[in-house]
């Protein structure tokens, strides 16, 4: 019922969005390479697609993001447990954390590039790099807020510190986790383009980039719709992931 | 009666407890003394902020004292021991495991087995009345039900002395005197269903819920705790509710009101 409910409205108002879109193009007398129309937009989306292009430059923005936020998790995790931990750790690591994240993301990308290339490794960093720090702020207010109560419970049952991660903290910091994955999973697939924007040769923002010194507005438009999709599945993995995972909470916010 | 039993299980000697926050030292516990025995049930009682939960935790090792000791089963006390059960002020469930996984998670800790865990759970789900309960999560639980989850679980590894430190203090004054017979009829008077009898140390300020259950009462005095009165509770087991309203109780009753002060 919710369901069926919510995807009405969502072809509702998409319907709406390209009516008024089309309207402006027709209304408005803009040149195709200020704003193509719908049909425009896609009819250069089978272009690319059928000539095997879009493919593979999604492929390799893919490849970026999901290994980005890959790398950019694990490390955020690790070393927001250990900062939640042992205050010396905090004391010893905050300064720089908090300093790294007032430098833009887009100053340190051509660093990037230049150290590591115009491939793989330095579009994973970027991503990575954004995507660490919601992703370690969420891990470490999650396992700090695990109940002292439960705590004294698994050191009264002399539990192994091994027993007491996996049977009490990762469980009890599990949501406020997800809480930061969310907002990681979708930052990641800005941080890869932003590495394409600076240096590329494949991939989503580079495509955008050619379609803009091209007038290939067109071309643009399908790009970011394309990126917008990865981000919008991404984000829904991540949910869908959650609600299983966390199927004891859900009557709460029901 | 006492006499006649051996060493104590549990001896406490000059204990006392400092803790130090921003504004300077706390004295929690001043010089307490006192010995439990094998299979007795004693109920600590005092006014709030006494240090009540402060003993039950070093009691429990989970807590160490500034000077004194603990000596459990001849040995002195360093740190939480198998052999003991901890049911606290709220009942501290996880909330992300059912009823089942809840009580089953002392033994899960000390690795036991699947198929002992399986019906060993289930033998307590049965005692403790939560039959056809078990796959439910704490958030579904009444305040009652989750309590009686909670002692489950503290009784679930068979130890032999039980720590409860105010556990129906969140609950309404009904559920509480039934819980109370609950838990001596699971604890101490279960021998038909082969538990044998615990050692039990309960915290609570209900004077009426100590005398009802204990053995022995301790009063403890308003902070810095030390003990005030030990009581001796001779009314016959088992405890039935009538006796909530005889002289004798009523009599005992007034004499720890008036030692709390």
């Amino acid at each position: 019922m919710m369901r069926s409910r919510r995807i009405i409205l969502f072809f509702v108002s998409m319907t709406a969005l390209l009516i008024g879109w089309q309207m402006l193009v027709n209304f408005g007398n803009f040149p195709r390479f200020i704003l193509p129309s719908p049909g425009d937009v896609l009819k250069r989306f089978f272009e690319v697609v059928q000539d095997g292009s879009l493919m593979r430059h999604i492929a390799t923005t893919l490849k970026e993001v999901i290994s980005g936020l890959a790398l950019g998790v694990s490390f955020a995790t690790v070393l927001g447990y250990l900062i939640a931990k042992s205050r010396s750790i905090e004391r010893l690591l905050a300064p720089y954390i908090v300093a790294s994240q007032s430098v833009p993301l887009v100053a340190i990308a051509p660093l990037l590039v230049i150290w590591f290339g115009p491939g793989l490794i330095s579009k994973v960093l970027i991503a990575a790099l954004i995507v660490f720090f919601p992703v370690l702020v969420n891990t470490v207010v999650g396992v700090r807020a695990v109940p002292e109560d439960l705590h004294a419970l698994m050191r009264s049952l002399q539990a192994t510190r091994w027993q007491t991660l996996r049977m009490l903290e990762i469980p009890a910091a599990l949501p406020v986790f997800f809480g930061g994955l969310r907002v990681g999973a979708t930052l990641a697939v800005i941080g890869a383009v932003v590495g394409e924007f600076v240096g590329a040769d494949s991939g989503l923002g580079f495509l955008i980039n050619v379609g803009r010194g091209l007038y290939d507005t067109a071309l643009v438009f399908v790009a970011v719709f394309v990126l917008i999709s990865i981000a919008l599945i991404l984000y829904g993995l991540v949910v869908g992931l959650e609600v299983r995972l966390l199927a004891w909470q859900r009557r709460a916010e029901d | 009666m006492n006499l006649l039993k051996s060493e104590p299980i549990l001896s406490v000697q000059n204990l006392s407890a400092v803790f130090s926050d921003g504004n300077g030292d706390l004295q929690a516990l001043d010089e307490l003394s006192f010995s439990v025995q094998r299979q007795e049930f004693v109920c600590v009682i005092g006014p709030s902020g006494c240090g009540k939960s402060t003993l039950l935790r070093i009691l429990g090792g989970l807590l160490q004292p500034t000077r004194g000791s603990v000596t459990f089963r001849g040995e002195l006390l360093t740190g939480p021991r198998r052999g003991v059960g901890f049911v606290f002020q709220n009942s501290n469930l996880m909330p992300w495991r059912s009823v089942f996984d809840n009580i089953c998670l002392p033994l899960e800790v000390q690795n036991a087995s699947v198929s002992e865990i399986g019906s060993r759970v289930q033998e307590l789900v049965d005692l403790v009345g939560l039959d056809g309960f078990e796959n439910w999560l704490p958030r579904d639980l009444s305040g009652g039900m989750a309590q009686r989850v909670a002692i489950a679980r503290a009784l679930v590894h068979d130890p032999d002395v039980l720590l409860l430190d105010e556990p129906f203090g969140a609950l309404d004054a009904l559920t509480r005197e039934q819980m109370g017979d609950e838990l001596l009829r699971v604890a101490m008077h279960a021998s038909g269903d082969g538990i044998p009898r615990k050692t039990i140390i309960m915290v609570t300020h209900a004077i009426s819920e100590a005398i009802f259950l204990a053995d022995r009462v301790l009063v403890l005095s308003p902070r810095p705790g030390t003990i005030r009165m030990d009581v001796p509770i001779d009314l016959p087991r088992p405890r039935q509710e009538q006796m909530r309203y005889t002289q004798k109780f009523g009599d005992l009753a007034k004499r720890l009101r008036e030692a709390i002060g």
